[in-house]
């Protein structure tokens, strides 16, 4: 699109040549100002040209740099319904009521094509953008998390600055992406990132660096036991904190956590349940009133922490395990799919605690295979199992009873986030007319909204799907393959018109009812 | 803090006695570098600070080492012959957290933080390093016509990942079977048990390994009983939990032998990270009904190198293995200092071959051909001398026209003309007459 403030006649002639940036939305600082100083000179040029020395710069023209470039085609008609205004007045001088009538069309002008962008960027907005178009009404600026942009450079730029100034090491990703995933990161298991870090580390406390080689090696795998790990081990960083001198408690400790959470976040992205409990703390922390000293400020946090995760977690399980035990019924087939610790709770509690008989059909995929160690438990309890990979679901489906799925996840929406293969599994259910029931606590509940499985998601270590048959790995040299890609997604989306029944430690509710528990919960909080 | 280092550095060199009767261990020069620069290095280069460093007295005055870190010299008087355990018992009370116990003999370019990640990772107990042994295919000059005495191979197994470490005895322990217990079989269905692996003697270990030491004082040596201890103790249950044959013999034995268990040394830390294994969905073996890791509190873990440089200077063998090996890792790391020094001054530059390492102020006459040799500092070399692979110490004179191959020279040594060396060792301080052989 090519803005016109050249002021006064600038025939369609004299089109001002500014490069034409067909990218994202966000221009780096850097590409502003060289377009503001090109426009600058154009202008000057054009000034000279004509002649008009007494023409007062345009006040929106200081804006309009700042403004990012859109795709040439919707713009061309208001730029060309302003080349015959423009065209009509004679080169030379006017009178102060046509310059008057002039500037106000073209205020116009911009002005409809400034709702024009709006429209188009949606929530893409750069932070710079409010700051520098004054005349715009502040509307809310979501900024898109920089998980989901590792293929924009500013924004892996300014990661990179902010974990230098932590002190925090960046870890590379591995392997080329598909290309619908080239936003997100893709982490090698063979390089951690302990691989750049001193031996003795002094910047990140030794449990954190721990429990992050943990989460980037697999051992602590599973929402809920990553939210425990973490809520531990930040109690014990809270144990082993001791305030410096001249600072409070209260902000100084919010400080301290900051570089080792973004070092947790380099090891595996942060799951939605250990979001919240950060965001709870934080909140604690800040909290605090100013007038305790330092051992009582610190007993009192453990003590909060303790109590989220005696309620949110272990009494929350206990809750629901109770109430989804009733729904089970004598001589039921249940079918479960992956591991959550959730649902092997309930069927152990159910199996324990009632005297129906039911039996269970763990449902696995590849590569994570986390389908054994739900057998493995089940059938330590004495539970009658069958195992069967997700390619028979549609074998099994017709003697199942119902579908019992544990949840990573619930979107604002009603979707329900989880292990990849949860959405076929609903499906499938439903083609069948099953009904599928998620267990999910109240503290995984989450304000964002997907519809979809790609906008935000994780991408596993791709290795992990080279498969060792009689000592040949068939993918072993996929990397050297430029057309090969690998693909290790480890979440999935399931929309809310596939689910039954969402049992919760506030009850059960339908899927389309978390709004209104997110709105409670936030009521609550307050 | 994380951790804190240990260099072992009072041993005597009981292996190579002709080298260290002269010079002590820690001093011998590997590349014009004292032995003791290697494993310090590797410490300075993974990042540490500190680093205790247990030594004789002589030892620390004739060191001069160029270091960032802070060394902190513990002395150990010639009289008591400490092993290495007895050492760590002595220090007990410096140590704060877990330790990374290393031997002055390692030469290696292994990436430290390899062995420390399955330390941290696993909670181990015990994290070692190990690395295929080459074969011994030259015989060291001074010994020849020495029959070598019988080989004593290590046993060690590991479990299908390579990782965990569940069986480690030596050939001198077993009469004639190797015997391995049920329980461990039970566990670990699938073990590789190997013998070809040489033990680089760097071990991380956990603090109440050393409270567990200053309670038992019967273990001296850390490679040939506290590891295997600590293997064993992976599948055996405590002691506490046993109930004795005899209960008359109550009281004070009882306790006595309680209290020398391991297990309870192991603070009840761990009770905090209980809940999240349980509810994690990682399983370290398969087919099996038993929870992760079989809830064994011990833990032992070993990291096989496949490729790099290690090796350990025990005997005269291995020493001149290690100086051929050392050209090349000092070009790796990358240090300023060129392999031939500056101030030595070279007539024929050309003579010089590319590995060999001449050190400071060492005057090389004409025509002297040098390949694949170490030549320390202060050497005066005349014309017409022909060195291959020899390592030839400070300080040492050589008369023009003589021929030295694979030997040793150490320090003051004089070579008269015209001499003709193959396969010696000399000792320091030696005057070869004129055209000897």
């Amino acid at each position: 699109m090519a803005e016109r403030e050249a002021p006064g006649g600038a025939g369609p002639g004299a089109a001002p040549s500014v490069p034409v940036v067909v990218q994202g939305p966000e221009l780096s600082r850097e590409e502003k100002l060289q377009l503001r100083k090109e426009k600058k000179q154009q202008k000057k040029k054009k000034r000279n040209e004509k002649g008009t020395a007494a023409e007062p710069p345009e006040p929106g023209t200081a804006a309009d740099p700042a403004q990012p470039r859109v795709t040439p085609h919707p713009a061309s008609p208001p730029a060309s319904a302003n080349a015959p205004n423009d065209g009509e007045k004679p080169p030379g001088g006017k009178s102060k009521a046509e310059l008057r009538a002039e500037r106000r069309a073209k205020q116009e002008a911009e002005r409809a094509q400034k709702q024009a962008k709006k429209a188009e960027l949606g929530q893409g907005a750069a932070p710079a953008k409010p700051r520098l178009t004054p005349t715009e009404a502040p509307s809310v600026v979501k900024r898109l998390p920089e998980h989901v942009q590792v293929d924009d450079p500013a924004a892996q730029r300014k990661l990179a600055k902010k974990l230098e100034r932590q002190q925090v090491p960046l870890r590379q990703d591995y392997g080329t992406k598909v290309n619908l995933f080239s936003h997100l990161h893709q982490y090698s298991r063979k390089k951690p990132l302990t691989q750049q870090m001193s031996i003795p580390s002094t910047v990140i406390h030794p449990a954190v660096v721990r429990l992050g080689l943990q989460y980037s090696q697999g051992i602590i795998n599973g929402s809920n036991a990553r939210c425990i790990a973490l809520l531990e081990v930040f109690k014990q960083l809270i144990r082993d904190y001791s305030t410096p001198p001249n600072e409070e408690l209260s902000r100084d400790l919010v400080a301290k956590l900051k570089p080792h959470i973004s070092f947790l976040n380099q090891c595996r992205p942060l799951s939605v349940s250990m979001g919240n409990a950060i965001k709870f703390l934080k909140k604690e922390i800040s909290c605090l009133p100013d007038t305790l000293r330092e051992e009582e400020a610190k007993e009192k946090l453990q003590g909060t922490i303790d109590n989220y995760l005696r309620e949110k977690i272990v009494l929350a399980a206990e809750a629901i395990s109770k109430s989804a035990f009733e729904k089970i019924n004598d001589n039921d087939v249940i079918l479960v799919y992956g591991c959550s610790s959730l649902v092997n709770r309930t069927l152990c509690d159910a199996h324990t605690q009632t005297d129906r008989t039911f039996r269970v059909i763990v449902v696995d995929s590849r590569p994570r295979l986390e389908g054994r160690e739900t057998l493995r438990r089940l059938v330590r309890h004495g539970i009658h199992c069958t195992y069967v990979m997700i390619n028979a679901i549609s074998y099994v489906l017709p003697e199942v009873s119902k579908v019992l799925l544990g949840a990573h996840a619930l979107l604002a929406n009603g979707s329900v986030m989880s292990r990849v293969g949860t959405s076929q599994i609903a499906l499938v259910s439903k083609a069948y007319n099953v009904p599928v029931l998620v267990c999910c606590e109240t503290y995984k509940f989450c304000e964002r909204v997907q519809t979809d499985s790609f906008v935000s998601n994780e991408l596993d270590d791709p290795d992990d799907l080279i498969v060792q048959r009689k000592g040949q790995a068939q993918l072993g040299g996929w990397a050297e393959n430029k057309s090969l890609r690998l693909l290790n997604l480890v979440y999935d989306v399931t929309p809310p018109d596939l689910v039954d029944l969402v049992i919760t430690d506030l009850g059960m509710i339908p899927c389309t009812s978390v709004p209104v528990v997110l709105r409670v919960k936030n009521v609550d909080q307050q | 803090m994380e951790f804190q280092a240990v260099v072992m550095a009072a041993g005597g060199g009981s292996r190579m006695t002709d080298l260290t009767s002269s010079i002590p261990k820690p001093l011998l020069p590997v590349g014009n570098r004292p032995l003791l620069w290697y494993p310090l290095n590797l410490l300075e280069r993974a990042g540490f600070e500190e680093v205790i460093v247990i030594t004789r007295k002589e030892i620390q005055k004739m060191l001069s080492l160029d270091t960032k870190m802070k060394l902190d010299f513990v002395y150990i008087s010639d009289n008591v012959d400490m092993g290495t355990a007895d050492s760590l018992r002595h220090i007990h009370q410096k140590i704060k957290t877990d330790v990374l116990v290393l031997s002055c003999d390692l030469i290696t370019d292994v990436d430290l933080y390899k062995v420390v990640d399955l330390f941290r990772t696993h909670d181990a107990t015990l994290s070692m390093l190990m690395k295929k042994a080459p074969e011994p295919t030259e015989v060291a000059p001074g010994q020849k016509g020495k029959k070598k005495p019988v080989e004593q191979r290590d046993f060690i197994g590991v479990d299908d990942t390579g990782k965990r470490l569940l069986f480690m005895a030596n050939e001198a322990d077993l009469d004639e079977e190797l015997v391995i217990k049920r329980s461990i079989l039970q566990k670990h269905p699938r073990m590789h048990i190997r013998t070809g692996l040489m033990d680089a003697h760097l071990y991380c270990l956990k603090k109440y390994v050393v409270d567990f030491l200053v309670e038992n004082r019967t273990i001296t040596s850390l490679r040939s009983e506290l590891i295997p201890h600590l293997v064993r103790k992976q599948f055996s249950s405590p002691t506490s939990l046993q109930q004795g044959l005899d209960n008359k013999e109550e009281g004070r034995k009882k306790k006595e032998q309680a209290s020398l268990d391991i297990y309870s040394f192991i603070k009840e830390d761990n009770s905090l990270l209980k809940p999240a294994p349980d509810n994690s969905c990682w399983n370290d073996h398969r087919g099996d009904m038993n929870e992760t890791l079989h809830e064994g509190k011990v833990r032992c873990y070993v990291h096989i190198m496949k490729e790099g440089l290690c090796c350990r200077v025990n005997t005269l063998a291995l020493y001149i293995e290690a100086n051929r090996q050392v050209p090349k890792l000092l070009l790796n790391l990358g240090l300023e200092e060129p392999l031939v020094h500056g101030t030595a001054q070279i007539t024929d530059r050309g003579m010089v071959g590319s590995d060999s390492i001449i050190g400071s102020s060492t005057q090389i006459g004409e025509k002297t051909s040098i390949k694949h040799s170490i030549i320390g500092s202060a050497c005066t070399i005349k014309d017409k001398v022909k060195i291959t692979n020899c390592i030839i110490m400070n300080s040492v004179t050589i008369e023009e026209g003589c021929c030295l191959q694979g030997s040793v020279i150490c320090n003051n040594a004089v070579i008269e003309k015209g001499a003709d060396i193959k396969d010696c060792l000399i000792g320091s301080d030696q005057r070869l007459e004129t055209k000897g052989k």
